[in-house]
Order: C-alpha cells, then sequence, then structure tokens
C-alpha cells in the first residue's frame, strides 16, 4: 500500500503570521486534469484590513533601517528562494501548463529579480535624488522617502515573478506590503510567505492575501491608511475602480500594462523608474553661513 | 552660554530694511535725523590742533548755506586723547559733545594701567564721552572674565563720562561672538554700577579693521539691546561706525533702528553714527531736496 | 544757521506709491492659436484691484466651443513642437525669460493691482523667480537623456494646465516653462480674480515668435477649467488649488489615462526648539504666514514651540507684528496687501471668528492706515490653541497663525504629522543632527530648516499626502511633463 502524503495547508501570511482567512472560505484549486489539489484561502476584506494593520505597524522600523541592511534582507530572500527552487517550480505547474524547465526559468528571474531590487535599496537614492544649485546661500537636496502601505496587486501571470516585481519595487526603499497574488495561479503567493518567514523580513512587511480580487478592490481604493498602488494590467474599469477610489486620501496609483516578456526585462520592470512611484520626493533647505 | 545666531536670516532681515522707500518728507527728516547722530571722527597719526578746529567748526555749522528750518549740528566730535583739550575748548557751548577714543585705540595691546591711565587722562582733559576698544584677544581666546572685568574697570575711570564698548566686530568674525560680546559688554558695564538711559553705547568698530560696520552686525547688537531693555528698563545705545558712507545707507540704518527698537532710539542720545564721509553726502541730500538741484563736491566743505 | 544742540527724534515713513502708469486693456480677449480672440460664449466678466474694489477691466470667460478650439490648436501645433530639437526649444524660453525681465516692472504693478499682493513682494519675489524658471527649465530643453537616465524620453503631449491666484505669474511659470522645455503644449487657465498677467505673458509668446498653438491661454471660471480637465484630447493636467478641487480632478479623470499632477492645500507646521536662534526664528514665523497675506499653500500656519520658550516667542513675536504694515499694495513700504477678493476675507474672518468661539486667544495689532475701500485683514495669531480646533486643522489662506506647543522632538514631531495634509515644514534649531533626524520624520516635501518660504526654480516643490503629487521645479519638475518608454506599454 502507498504512503498516504500529508498535502500542505495553504494560508494567508499577515504580520509574520500565517492565519487561515477569518472568513473561513476556501477556493478549490484544480490541476491541470481537474482534480482538486488544493484548496486556497478566500482572503476577505477584514483580512485585508488586518494586513493593512501590520503593514502600518511595520512602516517605521522597516523605513528607518539603512538602506545597506534592506539590501541583506532582500538578499537573503534570494538565497532562500533559490534554495527552494524545486518547490516554487513544482506550484507553478500545477495550474500552468508548463515544462519544468519553462517553471524553473521564471523562478531563477524571480531569484534574480530580488537580487537586483536588494541593490537597488542603497543606490536608487543616488540617481533619483540630487542635490540642488539655488541661487542663495543655502544647501539644498532632494532625498526620496517611502509612502507607507503599499498594496500590489500582482499579474494573474507569471504569477511568481509577478508578485515579486510588485513587491520587490516598493519594499526595496522602505514601504511595506500588502500583495493580493495571481487569482488563476495563487499557489506560488501562498507559499512565497515562507521564504519571507525565513528570510529575516521583519513580520508585517509583506502581506500576502488570496482569493478574489474583485471583492476587494473597493476596499483597497478607499482605506484612508493605504498610501500606494501598484496595479499590474488592470481592466480600464479596475483602473477607474481604484483611482476613482483613490481620490479621497489621495493615494499614488501606478498601473502597469506589462506583457509576458517585460515581466523578464529588469530595464522595464526594475528600473528606478519603477521605484520612483512608491517614493515622495522631499526637499530640503539649510541656510550656509558661519 | 552662546546665544545661536542664524547668519543668513539676519542677513535676509537686515536686507529688508534696505527695501525700504524712504522718499519726500520721510527722506528730509531722516537725513536731519542721521546728520543729529554723527559722532564726527578724526582718528589719525597726522592729526592735529588745526585738523581739530576745522573739525568742530563743521560739527557745529556742518552747511554754511541757508535752509529752513536750520540743520542740526552734530552730536560729536571724535579725537585722540591728546586733541581732547583742543575740541573741548573749539566746541564749549555748543552742545556738541567730546568723544575721545581711549584704552590703546585701536588694538587695545597695551597694560591694563596703560589703558586705564589713557581713560583717565582722555576724562580728565575734557572728554564727554569715551569710546573704548575691548581686549579681543582674551575674548578670542576665551578669557571673557578678563574681558568684562576690564570693561568694568574702565567704566568705573570714565566717571560721568559716558561709556561707548568698541567690539571691533570685524576682528570677531562671526555673529554668533558679535552676540556674546555684546552680551558681555552691557553685563560689564553694568557691573560698575547703575546705568542711565544712553549713558552706555555698544559700538561695532574702530574703523581701522575691515569690515567694519554692517547692518547684519549692527542687528544683532540692536536684537542685545533690545532684549537687556526688556530685563531690565534699561536704554543701551548703539553706535555703528566705519563703512557708512552714504545718505542712502544712514537711512536703511535708521529704518533698522525704528523697526528693531522702536522710535525711542531714534535719537542722538541712544544713537550714533561714527563716520566723517557721511556728513557730506547727508549734506548734498539735504540741499538737493531743499533746492531741487544736483550739488557737487565743492559746494561742501570739508573739515 | 544751525540751531545749538537741537534734539530730534522719532520719524514717520512718507507715502511712497509706485507711480508708473500701466495701460489696461478694457476687454481682454482670449489667448488661441497665437491670437487674442473674442470668447465664442461671448461671455465676459470683471476683475477688480481687490485694493479699491475697482474695476479694472473685462476678461473673456472661455466656454465649451473655446475650449475646443484651444485643445485643438495645442493638439495641432504638437507635432512639430515636440519633434523640435531640445536646443532650439531651449532659446525659445530664454527669449521668453528675457523679455519677462524686460517687462517685469510692468508685470510687477500689474500683479499687485490685480491681485492684491505687495508690489515689494511682486516686484522682488514673483517676478524674479518668474524669469529665473524659464532660464532654467530653458536649459533643460536639450539636456532631458541626462535627468533620466536609461529611459527613452517622451513628452505627454497636450496639457491642461490650471493655476490659483496667489502667484499668479509665477504659477504659469511653473507650469510652463518645465511643459513646453520637454516639447508639450499648453492650455493655461489662470484664475477667475487674477487673469491679466497670463495675457501679458501671452503677449510674451507673441513677441517672442513662439510656434502658434504652443501656448494657449484661457481666462475663465471654474467651469472653464473643469471643461478643459475633462477633455478626452488633454494628455495631461495640472492642478495648484484647493485639495477639494484636486480630488475631484483625480475622479474626473480616473480611467481616463491622463496623466495628472496636483499641488494643493496645505497645513504647514513650523516647529521652533528652545535651543533655536530665536530672533532669527521669529523672522521665520513671519515670513512663514504673512508672506503673500498668508496666502500661499506652503504657509507655516501651524507654529509649534517648545514649551519652555513659549512666552519669550510669543512676545518677540507680537513686537514684530508691530512693524508690519498694512496697506495699499502699491506703496513700497507695505508688507501686507489686501486680500485677494470679498470671497476669500469672508472665509479668513470666518476661520478668525471661529477660533475665538472654540476658546483660542486672539492676538492683533489693528493698523490704522487701512483704507476704507478693498478687502483688509490685520495680520494676527492664536494662542491656546488645541490640536482639535478647527483653526488648527483647516487651511485658511490668510494671515492667521496657530500657536502651539510641543515638549519633545519625539512628540513636535507627531503633532505635526497629525494631519492630511503634507506640503511643507520648518525647523528651528541650532543643533545639526536633530535638524536632520526631524527633517526626514515629517510627512513634508518641502522642509525648511532655519528659514522658510525660500523659492528657487532649481529646488522641487510639491507635496505628500493629501497636498498632492509631483513636483515642479529643479529635475524632479521634468517628471510629470515626460513619458519614460519603459512606461509606455502602461494601461492608456
Amino acid at each position: 500500500m502507498s504512503r498516504l502524503t500529508v498535502p500542505k495547508t495553504y494560508k494567508l501570511y499577515i504580520g509574520g503570521k500565517f492565519p487561515r482567512t477569518e472568513s473561513g472560505r476556501s477556493i478549490a484549486i484544480e490541476n491541470q486534469k481537474s482534480e482538486i489539489v488544493a484548496h486556497i484561502c478566500h482572503g476577505s476584506r477584514k483580512d485585508f484590513r488586518n494586513a493593512v494593520e501590520s503593514a502600518h505597524k511595520a512602516f517605521d522600523s522597516w523605513s528607518g533601517i539603512t538602506g545597506y541592511l534592506r539590501g541583506q534582507i532582500l538578499y537573503r530572500m534570494a538565497e532562500m528562494l533559490e534554495g527552494r527552487k524545486e518547490e516554487f517550480a513544482a506550484a507553478i505547474q500545477v495550474t500552468q501548463p508548463v515544462t519544468n524547465a519553462v517553471a524553473r526559468k521564471e523562478v531563477d528571474a524571480s531569484v534574480d529579480r530580488l537580487v537586483t531590487f536588494a541593490g537597488w535599496t542603497d543606490k536608487y537614492q543616488q540617481v533619483i535624488g540630487c542635490a540642488n544649485p539655488v541661487a542663495g546661500s543655502y544647501y539644498n537636496f532632494t532625498i526620496p522617502q517611502p509612502q507607507g502601505v503599499v498594496v500590489a496587486i500582482a499579474p494573474q501571470s507569471p504569477s511568481l515573478l509577478g508578485l515579486i516585481t510588485c513587491i520587490g519595487a516598493p519594499i526595496c526603499s522602505g514601504n511595506t506590503v500588502v500583495a493580493l497574488g495571481s487569482e488563476v495561479h495563487p499557489i506560488t503567493t501562498a507559499i512565497f510567505g515562507e521564504v519571507c518567514q525565513t528570510s529575516d523580513v521583519p513580520a508585517g512587511v509583506i502581506n500576502l492575501l488570496t482569493g478574489k480580487n474583485k471583492e476587494l478592490l473597493e476596499h483597497i481604493a478607499t482605506h484612508r491608511q493605504v498610501a500606494g498602488l501598484y496595479v499590474a494590467n488592470p481592466t480600464k474599469k479596475n483602473r477607474t475602480l481604484l483611482e476613482e477610489g483613490s481620490a479621497d486620501s489621495m493615494k499614488r496609483v501606478h498601473c502597469v500594462a506589462f506583457d509576458e516578456s517585460d515581466w523578464y526585462d529588469n530595464a522595464v520592470t526594475a528600473s528606478p523608474w519603477e521605484i520612483e512611484p512608491f517614493v515622495e520626493m522631499k526637499t530640503i533647505w539649510h541656510p550656509s553661513a558661519c | 552660554m552662546h546665544t545661536p545666531v542664524d547668519t543668513v536670516m539676519v542677513e535676509q532681515r537686515a536686507k529688508s530694511f534696505a527695501s525700504r522707500s524712504i522718499k519726500t518728507e520721510s527722506k528730509q527728516q531722516g537725513l536731519r535725523l542721521a546728520l543729529s547722530m554723527i559722532d564726527l571722527t578724526t582718528l589719525e597719526g597726522k592729526d592735529s590742533p588745526e585738523k581739530v578746529r576745522a573739525l568742530c567748526t563743521k560739527a557745529i555749522q556742518p552747511w554754511e548755506g541757508e535752509i529752513d528750518p536750520p540743520l542740526p549740528s552734530v552730536a560729536a566730535v571724535c579725537v585722540y586723547p591728546s586733541l581732547v583739550q583742543v575740541a573741548k575748548r573749539a566746541l564749549e557751548g555748543s552742545g556738541v559733545a567730546v568723544a575721545s577714543v581711549a584704552t590703546g585705540f585701536p588694538s587695545g595691546q597695551y597694560p591694563l594701567d596703560v589703558r586705564l591711565n589713557d581713560v583717565k587722562e582722555a576724562v580728565c582733559a575734557g572728554a564727554d564721552e569715551i569710546d573704548m576698544v575691548i581686549n579681543r584677544g582674551a575674548f578670542l581666546s576665551g578669557e571673557f572674565d578678563v574681558v568684562a572685568e576690564e570693561i568694568t574697570q574702565v567704566r568705573t575711570v570714565c566717571g560721568t563720562a559716558h561709556l561707548k564698548i568698541i567690539l571691533e566686530t570685524g576682528e570677531l568674525e562671526t555673529l554668533e561672538n558679535v552676540r556674546l560680546a555684546s552680551e558681555l559688554a552691557i553685563q560689564a558695564a553694568a557691573h560698575s554700577g547703575s546705568i542711565s538711559d544712553g549713558e552706555v553705547f555698544i559700538k561695532t568698530s574702530t574703523g581701522k579693521v575691515n569690515p567694519a560696520a554692517t547692518m547684519p552686525v549692527t542687528l544683532v547688537m540692536l536684537e542685545v539691546i533690545r532684549e537687556y531693555y526688556k530685563e531690565t528698563g534699561i536704554k543701551i545705545g548703539m553706535k555703528p561706525a566705519g563703512g557708512i558712507k552714504t545718505a542712502k545707507q544712514a537711512l536703511h540704518y535708521l529704518v533698522m533702528v525704528k523697526e528693531t527698537l522702536g522710535d525711542d532710539w531714534l535719537t542722538k542720545s541712544l544713537f550714533r553714527f561714527g563716520a566723517s564721509s557721511l556728513t557730506n553726502d547727508v549734506l548734498r541730500q539735504l540741499v538737493r531736496q531743499h533746492t531741487g538741484r544736483y550739488t557737487a563736491t565743492y559746494d561742501f566743505s570739508e573739515a | 544757521m544751525t540751531t545749538k544742540a537741537q534734539e530730534l527724534s522719532g520719524w514717520e515713513y512718507s507715502l511712497a506709491p509706485e507711480t508708473t502708469k500701466i495701460d489696461i486693456e478694457q476687454k481682454n480677449k482670449l489667448f488661441i492659436q497665437g491670437k487674442f480672440v473674442s470668447p465664442k460664449s461671448r461671455s465676459w466678466f470683471s476683475t477688480i484691484n481687490p485694493a479699491t474694489e475697482e474695476k479694472l477691466a473685462d476678461v473673456a470667460c472661455a466656454g465649451k466651443a473655446d475650449v475646443e478650439s484651444a485643445v485643438t490648436a495645442a493638439k495641432k501645433a504638437l507635432p512639430k513642437w515636440s519633434r523640435l530639437s531640445g536646443s532650439q526649444r531651449a532659446k525659445y524660453l530664454y527669449r521668453i525669460a528675457r523679455r519677462i525681465q524686460e517687462r517685469s516692472r510692468e508685470l510687477a504693478i500689474l500683479e499687485t493691482m490685480d491681485g492684491g499682493k505687495p508690489i515689494k513682494e511682486s516686484r522682488d519675489v514673483d517676478l524674479p523667480l518668474v524669469a529665473q524658471h524659464f532660464f532654467y527649465y530653458a536649459g533643460w530643453a536639450d539636456k532631458m537623456q541626462y535627468a533620466f537616465p536609461g529611459a527613452n524620453i517622451e513628452p505627454v503631449g497636450v496639457c491642461a494646465q490650471i493655476i490659483p491666484w496667489n502667484f499668479p505669474l509665477m504659477m504659469a511659470a511653473w507650469k510652463l516653462a518645465p511643459a513646453l522645455a520637454c516639447g508639450n503644449t499648453c492650455i493655461l487657465k489662470p484664475a477667475e480674480t487674477t487673469s491679466l498677467t497670463a495675457l501679458r505673458l501671452a503677449e510674451i509668446m507673441q513677441e517672442v515668435g513662439l510656434p502658434e498653438g504652443v501656448v494657449n491661454i484661457l481666462t475663465g471660471a471654474g467651469e472653464t477649467g473643469k471643461l478643459l480637465a475633462e477633455h478626452k484630447s488633454v494628455n495631461k493636467v495640472a492642478f495648484t488649488g484647493s485639495t477639494a478641487v484636486g480630488k475631484s480632478l483625480m475622479r474626473s479623470t480616473a480611467g481616463t489615462g491622463k496623466k495628472l499632477t496636483l499641488e494643493l492645500g496645505g497645513k504647514s507646521a513650523n516647529i521652533i526648539f528652545a535651543d533655536a536662534a530665536i530672533d532669527q526664528a521669529v523672522e521665520g514665523i513671519v515670513s512663514g504666514i504673512y508672506f503673500n497675506q498668508g496666502h500661499v499653500c506652503c504657509a507655516g500656519s501651524r507654529l509649534f514651540v517648545e514649551e519652555p520658550i513659549l512666552d519669550e516667542v510669543v512676545s518677540k513675536l507680537t513686537h514684530r507684528l508691530r512693524s508690519l504694515r498694512v496697506g495699499n499694495p502699491l506703496d513700497k513700504n507695505t508688507d501686507l496687501g489686501a486680500i485677494n477678493s470679498q470671497e476669500q476675507l469672508d472665509t479668513v474672518e470666518r476661520y478668525i471668528r471661529n477660533g475665538t468661539e472654540e476658546g483660542a486667544q486672539l492676538h492683533e495689532i489693528h493698523s490704522e492706515r487701512l483704507p476704507s475701500k478693498g478687502y483688509w485683514c490685520s495680520p494676527c495669531f492664536f494662542t491656546d490653541v488645541q490640536p482639535s480646533h478647527t483653526i488648527a486643522r483647516e487651511e485658511i489662506f490668510g494671515p492667521v497663525l496657530s500657536v502651539m506647543t510641543f515638549r519633545t522632538p519625539q512628540e513636535a514631531i507627531s503633532r505635526a504629522n497629525n494631519s492630511p495634509y503634507g506640503l511643507a515644514a520648518g525647523i528651528w534649531t541650532n543643533k545639526g543632527s536633530k535638524i536632520f533626524e526631524v527633517a526626514k520624520k515629517l510627512d513634508a516635501g518641502v522642509v525648511w530648516c532655519n528659514t522658510y518660504n525660500k523659492f528657487d526654480a532649481a529646488s522641487p516643490f510639491g507635496g505628500f499626502k493629501e497636498s498632492g503629487f509631483g513636483r515642479e521645479g529643479g529635475m524632479q519638475g521634468l517628471r510629470p511633463y515626460v513619458r519614460l518608454q519603459n512606461q509606455s506599454r502602461r494601461a492608456k
């Protein structure tokens, strides 16, 4: 008699913990043969609220540490993901009809993407900030500062690389993130929390939700504690809804329309101009005299 | 105990006084006021009794022409101690005071007893006002008690003569030093006995060091005076000296005094200009306003 | 003849009015496609001098058809203008800058007559900054690739630029200069009460031979701005003004793919630590709140004073207030001019009443020189203000300061940040390390340390949070007017 396997229970990742959704709902995930292989948490409005609370709590310390240290932590995430390549490649293949080689390519790109953002943590400031030669006796400079809690709505595919890109851009500058993973390929999102948890990312910096985005969009748009949105490939209707709802608290909304190949291209998705939408430029004046 | 001073903001404020537009009647009044506040000064190695007598004549009657109302005399004539007697005699009965620099002016680098004696002799010779220099060397090496003690002793020997304490701000360099030296000078002067209004002045410069008086330096000193008045009710006088050459500059200073200390200080008993070439420029402007014609330099006597 | 020992004392300034006469057109038309044209709407409104309540002129009120003409003109001019080499575009901007310098006295006087601000400020602050802005961005036009390393840069397209009445010409420069440098074409909509100088700027555009349609100027009211912003051929909306209007623009452009920048209201904190240079800090308080009658979005309207020095600061501020001269804006010695409109005066007065009703203590110096006609408000401040009071939370946009206290740096930071706004802040302390720490933690786009209300074309300006987004000035001021190629794939 063959051994009975022990399947993983997929949960949310909020505040460094792995809670089940408070709603008790789940979504069955079918493999390519239409067999139910897993149940994914169907996150709710309250899960989202809790995730924002956690992200908000984590913001002061995450934005307060040095860029160098954030870089170390992001690099550690890359190391941990590298070590679990096979698991992630397999997770990709559960819902996607791709070869192992293709799945591994996405995981490799995801690891590399984390390394790219790890490197940006203490450099993007020098690219987008500057000293300003004002016409007077003042020392004047402009520096970027993170916005706060950013909600990232990842693309449907590539599910892992897209998720990591949407998270990496905001967190490398010190924002904290609540990410909504791919709805159709959610398993990578559900297990990515384990990478976060084992790689020194402080609790609350990254929060991961799975479920149905549609029921959360309005709450995302109108939550006043959310400072910015990274929205991958929105429909016109969703974009309108998010931008309209964002008006009240003046969220910074960054919508991108990247195709599959864009996600693999660092120059497109990991340039400083993709970090810049999640920072505020602060200009400081000080007189210069004895 | 340094009170912080922010140079750039002081400069910004000082500049704002210079942007006041002083025209017509107020220009006329301001120039007369400025004239009445001048300490007409000669402090050269080649000074002689004849030169001083000429200066005194100019001091009493700055311009020979007719103008209505008549022009005021200047406030004082300022000379070296050896020429005090000459000046005293020439100014007798005119209401113009005799001021004498003393305390080893301009460097002050002499033994204390020599400096004190310098003051005594000037007072004995009839000086109404003594312009002393502080010990900048001691100040910059942090010996504030030495500086203060010397000021206290000088004031004591001054007796009833008024005292103007020259900080030589050009050598102190920073505005924080100016502020500290101003506070210290006033405190030290007060230490030798109560001060009545206008009995003690603080003064920027000897005129022998560059930069001499500037508006930012003067502003910081005025702010110290304002604070001392608020604490004690005593009015200390102010004398910028050196570098004020034009009527326009003089009006800027008056604006600064008015807006920093108020109208009370707009009198020669509390504000003076230490200057020599200023007089004729003020006269040129006054006469120009009076006659409507531009004047030539030779229209005004040199002292 | 001389009176002996004459004791002169006291002194008052005489009137010093600016005497240069400015000719003002009685009918001020729209500027479309390089020409002044009568409005198709056939609608006009009058603009008055807020210091005298006298009518200055009639101004065209652009309607739907006029907006259509202007957008068409801008759209038509776009391909050629955007393909012009950067160095050629630069030269047009340099020419504009030079003409502004040459006509600066006229422009300053008109700015003061139409808007009520003191001539001293329009002459010494506004106009020099207007010229500097064009000079600064002129130089960027052929250097864009160095501002955005690694990206291919394209202009956004047709820009609708809607500006407020507090710095009419300066806001026009802040909007037009970077937009033109980047190769965009523009439709500028000045504020209803201050249209006249923008139309002189249009004359300058003609004088320098700027290609027709590159800049169009539509005068009108809020409705004109709304029509413009919502026009479907507009690719970019840049707005400076109230947070309420900013939010409605955000809603109306949602989902359209229009690029948006907003520079909105503020309730900026000016923080005075006990170790500050207090006399200079008081100057900073004054320039922070009384500059331009307090009609400044970044005005330091919330003053936080460290408890031990509260009395000293209040006493020095009271003393300083007495030397402020309120009155005829054309007098060169006026420090505070007229409130821009009756409506704004009503708002300011309502807040002052509200402050008193809520229990705060009003300190004001009444000026005896105020003319009988015109809209006037003497500079004032409130003490005993609680953070929950309306005057401590809402933007007043007038010469009214709310004074509060704090005990520790942490408390100062959290009180300062306890606001939906985040435009600017001031910090006064003699300690360098404290400056950097507090500056870092304040939610504000501009932090003035030991100074306040300083502006420069090279220095970016703009807010955090509900004070808007996007920057004007400096290298970052180019960003709102370009699309970087890597982003061209974004959802339209």
